[in-house]
């Protein structure tokens, strides 16, 4: 579905992704984690062009994101949904607003089917008692859901995570997690989670990536993943404790 | 596509060849700003629809009532320096009653747009520069992108048409509001009664004088705008990045402000 073929991306005189190459398989979650500066994010970006390569090409289906324009770059960003880490939601539209912004602006749909599927998307995040409330007036984690909530609305084929569960209390970032499985599950939908987060990562994941240096040291299945051999997925679960012995005994 | 990637050397570029990009690269940005405004006009229609009708009446609101203050003190007391220092030379020579033309031709020539230009570029202008860099850095043109919102239609269009209603709206007021204070002064320190300072200044203002005026105040409203929502757009690097192109907006505006403001007023004149 989403096809990275050898991508390097050049940032302040160094090469972020080195000859990236990966594809993301229709109905999966695929999780990439990594130290942080290893490019993750990056990543992210280039599957909806909001950074273009250095060199090679990124296909979403058949076509090529990363050279695509006008109506043709408008129809592909069309299948993503996008979680920004802030929740990048606007200051001057309280909750709902924000979240019936796509519908409003991109649909024909008449205000009662918008006002539906907005408190739909809210409630899925656990937020409608917010939806008269302004960004500024809600916490961080309450921010993110509600960005989650934006990118879900329109029903995309594909939803990108940017570290969804950074700053959340673990009781919601579990409840994110599980929101994604249930995305996933009940709805189909494809979802690219970059996190810190190996818990959550090896827990939700269908499989999981490990960046570094600018490529992928290891992707593998979570229980393949947590048995890796690969020095680098050791230490980075050890940082969090988590080991072979005690993620098979879960 | 708004969101850009910033510029970069290439490693191995000497020092002319970084002197050349460079210089192209200034040169590319200039013409990227007036290609926002150009885009901006062009979206314009698009106000016709109820929700960009929304987003157009805020933006008049804080363009408009919002300068209101800060306009009325500064056109009042320009008005009142300009009458005083022109009637204290002019009654040197027995002829403080043509204070009224010095105040109402000066204000609607030159001085009505200019300050009106000013303080917009320092309040509005540097305002919408970092509401749009904040936005920016917090990805949220970033987000509008993604939902397929056009960034131009949603945030310039609106504020650019609300600029070019209320700059010239503003000009006038100011121009009302600098020659009251000139017949202030008129009145009350150089003994100049109401109606002598009025048929003066009627008699040398010409309708001419207004609607140049009125076409200054229009163009500093499209300029400022253009400058401050590209500034804004293209910032970079977090808060430090905000103010820098906060600064650099009200730089730019308040240099094209004098620049354009001369060479529109050698082409009526």
């Amino acid at each position: 579905m989403i096809r990275f073929e050898h991508i390097v991306k050049r940032l302040a005189g160094r090469n972020v992704l080195d000859d990236l190459s990966f594809e993301i398989h229709p109905g999966e979650i695929f999780v990439i984690v990594g130290p942080s500066g290893t490019g993750k994010s990056v990543t992210l970006k280039h599957m909806v062009q909001l950074l273009r390569p250095t060199s090679g090409t990124v296909w979403v289906g058949k076509e090529s994101i990363s050279t695509a324009e006008g109506q043709a770059l408008e129809r592909l960003r069309g299948r993503f949904g996008y979680l920004f880490q802030g929740g990048a939601l606007l200051g001057w539209l309280t909750v709902a607003q924000n979240v019936a912004l796509p519908l409003q602006q991109k649909t024909s749909l008449d205000e009662a089917e918008i006002a539906r599927r907005v408190q739909e998307a809210l409630e899925m995040v656990d937020l409608w008692h917010a939806a008269e409330q302004y960004p500024a007036e809600i916490s961080g984690g309450m921010q993110k859901r509600a960005g989650l909530a934006r990118a879900i609305v329109q029903r995309p084929e594909i939803v990108l995570y940017d570290e969804p569960t950074s700053g959340l209390d673990p009781v919601t970032a579990r409840t994110i997690d599980r929101l994604i499985q249930h995305l996933n599950r009940d709805l189909g939908v494809t979802s690219v989670v970059v996190t810190h987060d190996m818990q959550g990562a090896l827990t939700i994941g269908h499989r999981v990536a490990m960046l570094h240096g600018g490529r992928f040291v290891e992707v593998a299945a979570p229980a393949a993943f947590a048995a890796s051999r690969c020095p680098e997925v050791q230490q980075f679960l050890e940082a969090q404790h988590i080991t072979r012995e005690n993620f098979f005994r879960k | 596509m708004i969101t850009r990637e910033p510029f970069e050397y290439p490693d191995s570029a000497g020092y002319f060849q970084r002197l050349y990009l460079a210089t192209q690269e200034g040169l590319a940005e200039v013409g990227r700003a007036v290609l926002l405004g150009v885009r901006a006009l062009r979206e314009l229609p698009d106000l016709r629809r109820p929700k960009a009708r929304a987003e157009f009446l805020r933006q008049l609101y804080i363009c408009g009532i919002e300068s209101l203050p800060v306009i009325t003190v500064v056109a009042l007391f320009t008005g009142m320096i300009l009458a005083f220092q022109t009637g204290i030379e002019l009654r040197r020579y027995n002829q403080e009653v043509y204070i009224g033309s010095a105040v109402m031709v000066s204000m609607l020539r030159e001085m009505a747009p200019f300050i009106t230009g000013l303080i917009l570029g320092a309040c509005v202008g540097s305002a919408m520069a970092a509401q749009l860099g904040t936005m920016k850095v917090n990805d949220e043109i970033a987000a509008l992108e993604i939902m397929s919102i056009n960034p131009v239609r949603f945030l310039v269009t609106p504020r650019l048409a609300a600029m070019m209603v209320m700059t010239p709206i503003l000009s006038f007021y100011t121009c009302m509001l600098g020659s009251l204070g000139g017949a202030v002064i008129g009145m009350t320190q150089l003994n100049v009664p109401w109606e002598q300072y009025m048929s003066a200044g009627l008699e040398f203002a010409r309708p001419k004088d207004l609607f140049v005026g009125l076409f200054k105040a229009l163009v500093y409203g499209i300029i400022i705008t253009t400058v401050s929502c590209n500034e804004g757009l293209t910032t970079t690097q977090g808060a430090v990045g905000v103010g820098e192109a906060t600064r650099r907006a009200v730089i730019i505006s308040f240099l094209l402000v004098l620049v354009v403001g001369y060479f529109v007023t050698r082409f009526f004149y």
